[in-house]
């Protein structure tokens, strides 16, 4: 009994990765820390884009204070791909040029017309003020 | 005998390739690189298998991602395609917050370039004598004022209508 128990135990403690080969969850499964049980789609994601096969590889060549990040890009890259599988996350970059495009556009025009506005108020100060009205000074004298 | 050369993918994987070749159309033989770098990054079994799904029309712009995330992941395996895309969100967010500065200055420059109303040439009262007015609780002056600038309005009634006008 205990020792199904351990079984069970140590099966129920498999990362999300294992669970889905259906292997055993070694202690130092590179996987694990990153793909954790309770969330099954993040590595069905990755595994149906990249493989686990690759993912471990990638990770493994890290350094392991920078494998959480890269695990992190991969699940967003794999869960983009799933959602758009022609572009995948480089349609978030088009998609993002286009905004930056459009909205250096917009920022040009409006800058246009404050310089335009600068100009005209620029000029109206440097109109000469009228003359003002002349004094006639009659010689009466002489 | 006179077949033609094997695709890179064929090439790299060591394997016949035959005439429909998935891989064929889109990683030519004189350009290894660029399957390569798929292949290691996505794997070639996945590549077949996500091309496969699509329509045939949009292979080759599933490719041309494909090829650019993989190099964007090769150029740094931590972040990959994310770290561009980070970049160039936070240079949408710096380009809309001057948009929001020109913006407003424009909308300065055109306020003060606006003509001053008809109405209120005869009398002109200050917002700081307004506010003064109201302040003191001398309400009174400001219907008759009101009605001045507008003769329609009955100064009779105005008492009731103005505790509703200002309260």
């Amino acid at each position: 009994m205990s020792s199904s128990n351990s079984v069970e135990g140590s099966y129920s403690k498999r990362c999300a990765a294992c669970k889905h080969l259906r292997r055993r969850c070694a202690e130092d499964c590179v996987l694990a820390p990153y793909f954790p049980a309770t969330h099954p789609e993040r590595f069905e994601c990755v595994h149906k884009i990249f493989g686990a096969g690759n993912v471990a590889r990638m990770l493994k060549t890290l350094p392991v204070q920078e494998r959480a990040q890269a695990a992190d890009s991969l699940s967003a890259e794999a869960y983009w791909r799933v959602r758009d599988p022609v572009y995948g996350s480089t349609g978030i970059v088009i998609q993002t040029n286009q905004e930056i495009s459009a909205t250096q556009c917009e920022l040009a025009k409006i800058r246009a017309q404050i310089s335009m506005y600068e100009a005209r108020r620029a000029t109206e100060q440097q109109l000469p003020p009228p003359p003002p009205p002349q004094v006639v000074m009659l010689n009466l004298v002489d | 005998m006179g077949g033609t050369s094997p695709c890179a993918s064929c090439k790299l994987l060591r394997r016949r390739c035959t005439k429909d070749c998935i891989f064929a159309p889109f990683f030519p033989s004189d350009d290894p690189h660029k399957f390569a770098i798929v292949h290691k990054v996505f794997g070639a079994s996945n590549v077949s298998k996500m091309l496969q799904e699509l329509p045939v029309q949009q292979r080759a712009d599933a490719v041309s991602s494909l090829v650019y995330e993989a190099n964007a992941r090769m150029r740094d395996p931590v972040y990959g395609c994310v770290g561009a895309i980070s970049f160039l969100q936070n240079q949408v967010s710096q380009l809309q917050m001057q948009l929001a500065v020109a913006q407003a200055e424009i909308l300065c420059i055109q306020m003060q370039q606006e003509p001053q109303m008809p109405e209120s040439q005869e009398i002109t009262v200050s917002e700081a004598e307004r506010s003064y007015l109201m302040q003191n609780n001398l309400m009174g002056g400001m219907p008759q004022l009101m009605s001045f600038a507008s003769p329609s309005n009955n100064v009779g009634q105005e008492p009731l209508k103005r505790e509703s006008l200002w309260t």
